[in-house]
């Protein structure tokens, strides 16, 4: 649910830097139903990468091998994400705020920390540089919290944040329920985020995936 | 000059205890066997410095190679995390790890420095996120605009370790597919090491190939498979079983050391051939 919701945010124009994992799969699902022309971008340099399965890693040579062009990497962050060539940014995260900002760098104390997490890589540049930046998270009191460990990325761009039981968007600046996936009440979500949640005042209810969305999930899914 | 070596020889005459030095290979042509080669010729307290820190450098800090990690990203892709490194950070075993801690635009731009022979590199970044207090960042006024960038000082490893697909026999190395950082790493570097699949009579031009003339490296060294588990475009796959299955090895202690001495010590082979 959280990629097919994902994958409806992309038009056929979108230009949308990809990290592994369910934004993989998000924009490679839109890229087989209702925007063939999306143009998917790597971090490792890859533009314009059109893999049949999906990668591990974000270096797969899958994604040169059906690449447009290769690029280096200090070309990829300065030309084309600090460049302000690319649209559309995912991000994931251990943490997000009620401001959208994410941490994906420790969880506890900086110097001794409880979890040390992988850190930042592309994020911090990503979550100011592209225009829009979507937010996939999976929706707990350990993940929304009211005060993050660490400051890993800016929420400044943060136009929507999927998670498994429905849509929050930013209004005024604070992350608010919009939508919710079938079958989740609000309670749910409520009972899922560390902060006093702001729930729009008309909620929708996410559509259920399409037959053709289905069918390019099953497809993506069998190639794994 | 690009000299053609033995990989033990090269690491022996290039690599120090105490250098600072740079494996690099975004995801592609990742230097598994120069890895492999410094953890049997037991460096220490070496500075290691790497965008991405994955199954290599969990190795060689697992190891006790590193007193300091200079990096951007530390996980194993795809998998989740890397459990020598999380270990050397949050116990401080074997040894002690310092961290300094960059974005990969803030890393790249530091690497593009080095190879520039420029004392920083400049960026738009960091500031408004918490790696700001705990990194090697100094804001800037732009003389022209007055806009606030990131400075950021440049990378110079002591050494700088890559792999290439091919060398000529004069040393002149190219490589192809997703080329990363390598190009910037090698000239940022004050000796460079390359190992490569194969070596070849004459290079014959790739599309969007890096080619890096005999000159600027000190040793060139043919390791078939030198980049296992990771992949050598036109040559062979990334081993995706090899980093799931690493995440059960690294996790614990003895398990670690068990493979590392039948891997790496004892058997000399490349990791994750079978």
């Amino acid at each position: 649910m959280m990629a097919v919701e994902a994958s409806r945010r992309l038009t056929d124009r979108a230009v949308c830097f990809v990290g592994i994992g369910l934004p993989s799969l998000a924009a490679n699902l839109a890229r087989r139903t209702h925007a063939p022309r999306c143009t998917l971008i790597y971090e490792s340099g890859t533009i314009g990468a059109k893999p049949a399965r999906l990668p591990l890693s974000i270096g797969d040579g899958e994604l040169a091998a059906t690449a447009d062009t290769v690029v280096s990497v200090p070309e990829m962050f300065s030309y084309w994400l600090q460049g302000g060539r690319i649209g559309v940014g995912f991000l994931g995260a251990a943490q997000i705020d009620r401001n959208g900002n994410l941490n994906s760098t420790v969880i506890g104390d900086y110097a001794a920390p409880k979890v040390r997490l992988p850190g930042g890589g592309g994020a911090p540049e990503i979550a100011t540089s592209v225009r829009d930046v979507i937010v996939m998270l999976r929706q707990s009191r350990r993940t929304f919290v009211e005060r993050l460990d660490f400051v890993t990325s800016r929420g400044d761009k943060v136009r929507v944040v999927i998670t498994d039981l429905g849509v929050l968007e930013p209004r005024d600046g604070e992350l608010t329920l919009t939508k919710l996936h079938p079958g989740v009440a609000v309670d749910d979500a409520r009972a899922s985020t560390g902060w006093n949640l702001r729930v729009a005042d008309t909620l929708e209810e996410t559509a259920a995936p399409t037959p053709a969305e289905l069918a390019a999930l099953r497809s993506l899914a069998s190639r794994r | 000059m690009g000299e053609i070596a033995t990989l033990t020889d090269a690491v022996q005459a290039l690599v120090s205890d105490g250098d600072v030095v740079a494996l690099e290979g975004f995801t592609h042509l990742i230097p598994h066997a120069a890895g492999h080669e410094v953890i049997r010729q037991g460096r220490r307290n070496l500075t290691l410095l790497r965008m991405t820190p994955d199954v290599i450098y969990d190795q060689l800090i697992g190891m006790g190679c590193a007193r300091k990690l200079v990096f951007s990203w530390g996980g194993n892709p795809g998998v989740g995390s890397l459990h020598r490194l999380r270990d050397a950070v949050e116990h401080a075993w074997p040894v002690p790890l310092e961290l300094e801690e960059h974005s990969h635009a803030g890393m790249a731009a530091a690497y593009a420095a080095g190879a520039a022979n420029l004392p920083f590199g400049v960026l738009r970044g960091y500031f408004g996120t918490d790696l700001a207090e705990r990194t090697r960042v100094e804001a800037i006024d732009c003389p022209f605009t007055g806009e606030r960038l990131a400075a950021v000082p440049a990378l110079r490893p002591d050494v700088g370790i890559v792999h290439a697909q091919q060398a000529d026999r004069e040393g002149n190395v190219q490589l192809w597919g997703i080329t990363g950082v390598q190009k910037e790493v090698v000239l940022a570097s004050r000796r460079a090491l390359v190992t490569v699949e194969e070596i070849v009579d004459v290079l014959e031009p790739r599309p969007g190939s890096v080619v890096l003339p005999s000159w600027v490296i000190d040793a060139v060294a043919c390791v078939p498979g030198g980049a296992r588990p990771s992949y050598a475009h036109g040559y062979y796959e990334r081993d995706n079983d090899f980093y799931v299955a690493w995440d059960e090895v690294s996790r614990d202690r003895d398990s670690f050391a068990g493979w590392m001495r039948d891997h790496v010590l004892e058997e000399g082979r490349p990791a994750g051939r079978r």
